[in-house]
């Protein structure tokens, strides 16, 4: 049981059946009244957020979340399949990291959070370096800034890239915008 | 450290400045107990325990205690301590302003506090239109004021005073009666429910609210005023109302604070009461937004 004086920053709870993560937290005290928890809250499982002022006699569950830290192995039809540190494999539904799953490189270091045994979040190294497979040669002379163009990585996933990067150029991607950074390494 | 120079020193001048309100206008500067057997009771004030005793959550009981021993005018600046209080404008010990004055009421204390907020001003920044989150305040000449039942009346939609619901009060409070003030000018609540009464009389002709006021600026609670209870046997049913409601919601119940009865029952003179969060008044002035910024940690 979590009571109101528990709450802080980064604390998960669960509240109306839903499990979210505390992201702001303040205290307030209304004159010689009762304490007042206001609480920014990340719905775990959407990552929708919320304001929400509790009172000093809330209660809160404790949801069931668990991080495990595992490196990605391979691809198994619509599942991921990943590795623990005991080499014992653990899969999850591709669907959970949508098309950033096409990010994902042999050995990537992640976290993933489970919600009562589901997997409800993948997190990926902040930036993955992906070889271009295919990319059209950018027009010569266009040289505006900002202009791009779309390109395709190993793996499947497509982003737009500045018309100075070429097929078999490895390009830097962050995993948060799932948008091109800069260019690792020319081909 | 947390506090950096200049920020040390504004404070000093801060507290240079009430200092100098209140020796320029003849009152007595006392230090009362910091460890104490019986902190005062109030429902949802936690005391942190030293020993065998606390710490005082505040100086009221002992302050009055001097007024019945004969002090007119007196004021303390000292530490105050309230367990499990931590925000950006609360800490669990955090310095308090006090000050009481015989033969007079809550309203002549709102016209003090008027000036001494004025005087600081004058002193840090050095005038009495400042700047505060990305807007500006002018401390003087208008404060809004306006009765607690107005206030909900007219922000909150309902009545605190013909039907109080404390739970609602307190929510209501926050999420839509503050939010209401002028952010450009201070506001003082006034009259409070009985029911929140705390420490202070009844209005004489009304008792359905209590001569209480607060004053926010800049969307804080800067002080806190009573025209002072000062009849003992009231007093002593307060206390033991609020030894049940602590009972019953699982609180620790304090020892009542008999030698305050006592004074109380040899006479307190009629007289009013202020309590100001100094920490809370210089963020204010050095226009900062956390408590943690002014004070050293």
């Amino acid at each position: 049981m979590i009571t109101a004086s528990d709450l802080r920053k980064g604390l998960r709870i669960e509240f109306e059946g839903i499990p979210y993560i505390i992201t702001e937290f303040n205290f307030v005290k209304p004159g010689k009244g009762q304490g007042i928890y206001t609480c920014k809250l990340k719905n775990l499982l959407n990552g929708a957020t919320t304001v929400r002022n509790f009172r000093d006699n809330a209660r809160f569950e404790e949801p069931d979340v668990e991080d495990k830290h595992l490196r990605f192995s391979y691809e198994e039809g619509d599942n991921l399949v990943f590795l623990d540190d005991a080499f014992e494999q653990i899969s999850i539904p591709g669907s959970v990291l949508g098309d950033k799953k096409k990010l994902l490189v042999e050995d990537a270091a992640v976290a993933i959070t489970f919600y009562n045994g589901q997997a409800i979040d993948v997190e990926m190294p902040t930036f993955v370096e992906k070889k271009v497979v295919h990319s059209e040669p950018g027009v010569k002379g266009d040289t505006a800034t900002n202009v791009t163009k779309p390109a395709t990585l190993e793996g499947g996933y497509i982003l737009q890239v500045p018309l100075f990067v070429n097929q078999g150029d490895v390009v830097r991607v962050d995993t948060r915008t799932g948008e091109y950074l800069d260019r690792a390494s020319r081909k | 450290m947390n506090v950096d120079n200049s920020i040390l020193e504004q404070r000093h001048r801060v507290v240079r400045a009430i200092r100098r309100f209140f020796w320029d206008r003849d009152y007595i500067e006392v230090e009362t107990p910091v460890r104490i057997p019986s902190p005062c009771l109030e429902l949802h004030i936690d005391a942190e325990p030293a020993g065998n005793q606390f710490l005082r959550t505040s100086p009221e009981l002992h302050m009055k205690r001097l007024l019945a021993g004969g002090s007119a005018k007196i004021f303390q600046i000292g530490p105050c301590f309230r367990r499990g209080e931590k925000g950006n404008l609360h800490r669990p010990e955090f310095t308090m302003l006090e000050w009481y004055r015989t033969g007079v009421g809550y309203m002549e204390a709102l016209a003090e506090t008027k000036a001494l907020v004025a005087h600081v001003a004058k002193e840090v920044p050095g005038q009495t239109g400042i700047p505060w989150q990305g807007g500006r305040i002018e401390l003087m000449p208008v404060w809004d004021s306006m009765t607690v039942r107005d206030a909900f009346i007219g922000a909150a939609g309902w009545d605190p005073v013909s039907k109080f619901d404390a739970d609602r009060f307190n929510l209501d409070l926050v999420e839509k009666v503050e939010p209401s003030f002028s952010p450009e000018r201070p506001t003082v609540l006034y009259d409070y429910p009985a029911e929140a009464a705390a420490l202070s009389r009844l209005k004489p002709g009304d008792p359905s609210v209590a001569e209480r006021w607060e004053l926010y600026i800049g969307g804080m609670e800067i002080a806190n005023a009573f025209s002072e209870l000062t009849d003992a046997v009231e007093q002593r049913r307060r206390f033991e109302q609020c030894a049940e409601q602590r009972k019953a919601r699982g609180g620790e119940v304090y020892p009542v604070d008999e030698e305050f009865l006592e004074a109380m029952e040899r006479g307190i003179p009629e007289c009013a009461g202020v309590a100001l969060g100094v920490d809370r008044l210089v963020m204010l002035l050095t226009n900062l937004q956390s408590i943690g910024d002014v004070r050293i940690e």
